[in-house]
């Protein structure tokens, strides 16, 4: 009786859940061919996002080679554990531990693009706001009462959400800050390097996809000039069908 | 130049003594003759087989990487994608591939339904190729759950617990195919050695059968016309012409044009928007955190709306199957001796359109939240959907109207009672909005041919068109 009830429960999934969940997402608007712009978005990532989580599955060195580093300066600007070039980017803090320090695991940030979309990433690390309730302090918009502090305070500052009332009345509606503290960047400054980390979480979510675009596009020429020769081919076997 | 050539044909002739070779490649191609007036649709079975290739292709690359272990198939599916040479490209020719099997099949199906090429004497390549569908989507389904991220387990734990609604053995049967009393690495392994071995067997065998079956009887056309009836005098039919080189290079043209759709998906959009690659799939399979909202991938979803539009779990099974099954039944349904729909009624044309639109939004429906609303059109389109192989029958001769006036009174009937067994307070509006989507359909099917002529056929013609 209790597996069926368990497989009605699944049958209807979401029920429950779809009422709310509309969230307001800004656009990235990233260039992924902008190499720079890639490179500073992985000196934020090792910075700030690399102690506490993971990205198993990139390499260092296929890293350097995608975003046009040496692996010479990876090893001297990008890594800090003593780690091998070709090792992936694995850390220290063990999963039961982050679950003591943070109530949660950590997740491995790997493919964390894909799973959420680079919007809602770009949305998410400029949507920390102060609450006292929380236990670090801060609470987001984009995910509410996440685990996570806000890392890159140093650099944003902190800001307090002045709409609150407005967006539980209204979801959907985008949040609205007011600065409590300043930072080392502007506002302005800050959703720069926030584009700058979410394009390389989007190109670490699938490196492939600084080639593929191009591979995609002799592969389609090919197969013109190939119906170039397969259509007249066809035409003249069947001149005379009639 | 000369003795080459006699060399090759001593060759033959060599092989010819102890396997029939050029039998072989005689009946099955350049002497296999196929009606002249193939159209667009006849591209898809040889497109299927293209895919078929591919999925084999790429599948054995891929199982020289992969690992069927539920603690390391995850990473080793970015292994794939990012330290394999070409592994993404492998990879998404895969995952691609599976959706463009089901395009494929589907678009090849459906040639089927409009041109009655499951009729006398067809019915059992129709049967073989409902047999390649059943095993396709369990290959589908297993080869799912292999990436082990958060949809590969939660479909699959979804779709495995449906065993488990069947009375008296259900428990015990869904245990069994799992190996666990969860979704595991025993699941895994298990689906793994049927998704690479046992299910591509079946599937390459049916093929075989299939092809066997369709060159025995010869193939179908656009027109519904036996070929075979017209012959010239050395037994060739008038309308035929040999497969090979006729077909064989329209074929290419096909193969090119698909393979540039094919192309545009992989390198440009592989994901498709998370239909062709989940975005939940993405995050890796936790046992402990079922994710919002569980969807099946597109070529599932018609089939989950039937599903979910029966409230008791056992019996959304038995709807879910008979949706499937209920194809399988289509030679003996309609009766009608005219195949092509191009010499059907106006009110056939019609019935297969609604048929086919009534397919794609219970593919729809099944990717939504079941909201109420969206639940009660699952519902009554489910209806629609099931009845509507009894209007292929009731169509198959002219009917009096007192049978027409009884299929409409005893089918809204049923489905009335149904209403009334399902009648919760503050329901009632969207029920009898609802009742009008199966009443009015059936009421044009039936009532038509009693008050106009939409049910007037035309006359085949004795040789093919065009």
């Amino acid at each position: 009786m209790k597996k069926t009830i368990l497989a009605i429960l699944m049958v209807l999934p979401s029920l429950a859940f779809s009422a709310g969940g509309k969230i307001h997402i800004d656009k990235a608007d990233f260039d992924l061919n902008n190499k720079e712009s890639l490179q500073r978005g992985a000196r934020l990532f090792v910075n700030y996002c690399l102690s506490c989580h993971s990205a198993a599955y990139q390499r260092y060195n296929r890293m350097a080679e995608d975003i046009g580093l040496t692996d010479a300066q990876v090893k001297s600007n990008l890594m800090f554990a003593g780690e091998k070039v070709g090792e992936t980017m694995t850390i220290a803090m063990q999963t039961e531990d982050a679950k003591v320090y943070f109530g949660t695991k950590v997740p491995d940030l790997s493919v964390i693009s894909r799973a959420r979309g680079a919007d809602w990433l770009y949305t998410y690390l400029r949507t920390f706001h102060t609450d006292e309730s929380r236990p670090f302090g801060v609470n987001n918009t984009t995910f509410k009462d996440v685990g996570m502090p806000h890392v890159l305070w140093e650099l944003e500052g902190m800001k307090k959400l002045v709409n609150a009332d407005e967006m539980s009345e209204h979801p959907g509606t985008a949040p609205k800050f007011e600065q409590v503290s300043a930072g080392e960047m502007s506002a302005a400054e800050y959703d720069n390097a926030m584009r700058d980390l979410t394009a390389f979480m989007v190109y670490m979510g699938e490196p492939a996809k600084l080639v593929r675009y191009e591979l995609g596009i002799y592969v389609l020429l090919f197969l013109v000039l190939l119906f170039l020769v397969a259509y007249p081919m066809k035409k003249e076997f069947w001149k005379d069908i009639h | 130049m000369e003795t080459i050539m006699n060399m090759l044909k001593a060759f033959m002739g060599w092989i010819d003594a102890r396997f029939p070779a050029t039998k072989l490649w005689e009946e099955h191609l350049s002497k296999y003759y196929a009606p002249k007036n193939f159209n667009f649709w006849y591209f898809f079975g040889s497109l299927a087989l293209l895919v078929l290739v591919i999925q084999v292709v790429t599948g054995i690359f891929l199982t020289m990487h992969y690992k069927p272990d539920a603690n390391l198939a995850f990473a080793s599916v970015e292994y794939i994608m990012r330290d394999v040479n070409f592994g993404w490209l492998i990879r998404y020719m895969h995952s691609t591939g599976a959706s463009a099997f089901f395009v494929v099949v589907y678009l090849h199906m459906f040639r089927g339904l409009i041109y009655g090429s499951f009729k006398k004497p067809r019915e059992l390549i129709w049967i073989f190729g409902m047999f390649i569908f059943l095993a396709l989507m369990a290959e589908a389904f297993m080869g799912y759950l292999l990436p082990w991220g958060q949809m590969s387990y939660w479909g699959a734990q979804v779709i495995v617990n449906l065993f488990g609604a069947i009375p008296f053995v259900g428990e015990e049967l869904s245990i069994w195919i799992r190996g666990d009393y969860v979704i595991s690495d025993a699941t895994l392994n298990r689906f793994f050695a049927f998704h690479v071995a046992a299910v591509p067997l079946v599937i390459i065998g049916l093929v075989v059968a299939h092809i066997i079956a369709l060159h025995e009887v010869g193939s179908n056309n656009p027109d519904g016309v036996e070929i075979k009836k017209n012959k010239d005098e050395n037994g060739i039919p008038l309308d035929g012409i040999p497969f090979h080189p006729y077909y064989s290079v329209k074929d290419i043209v096909g193969v090119v044009v698909f393979l540039m759709f094919f192309a545009a998906i992989m390198f440009f959009g592989p994901e498709m928007g998370g239909y062709f690659l989940e975005h939940a799939n993405f995050v890796p399979a936790d046992p402990l955190k079922t994710p919002e909202h569980i969807a099946p991938v597109w070529y599932f979803t018609p089939f989950y709306t039937m599903l979910r539009a029966v409230p008791d779990p056992f019996l959304g099974v038995v709807a879910m199957g008979a949706g499937v099954v209920v194809l399988a039944f289509l030679p003996w349904l309609d009766q009608n001796p005219i195949k092509s729909v191009r010499y059907r009624s106006a009110l056939h044309k019609l019935n297969l359109t609604v048929f086919v639109l009534v397919f794609i939004y219970l593919g729809y429906l099944g990717v939504k939240a079941p909201e109420p609303v969206l639940s009660e059109l699952g519902l009554r389109f489910s209806e629609v959907y099931f009845v509507f192989f009894y209007v292929l029958w009731f169509h198959s001769k002219t009917r009096d109207a007192k049978f027409s006036y009884m299929s409409l009174i005893i089918w809204m009937g049923l489905f009335s009672l149904n209403d009334f067994g399902r009648y919760v307070e503050g329901a009632g509006e969207l029920m009898m909005m609802g009742w009008f989507i199966p009443g009015v359909y059936l009421a044009v099917m039936f009532l038509a041919p009693l008050y106009t002529n939409l049910n007037a056929e035309k006359a085949v013609p004795e040789r093919v068109t065009g």
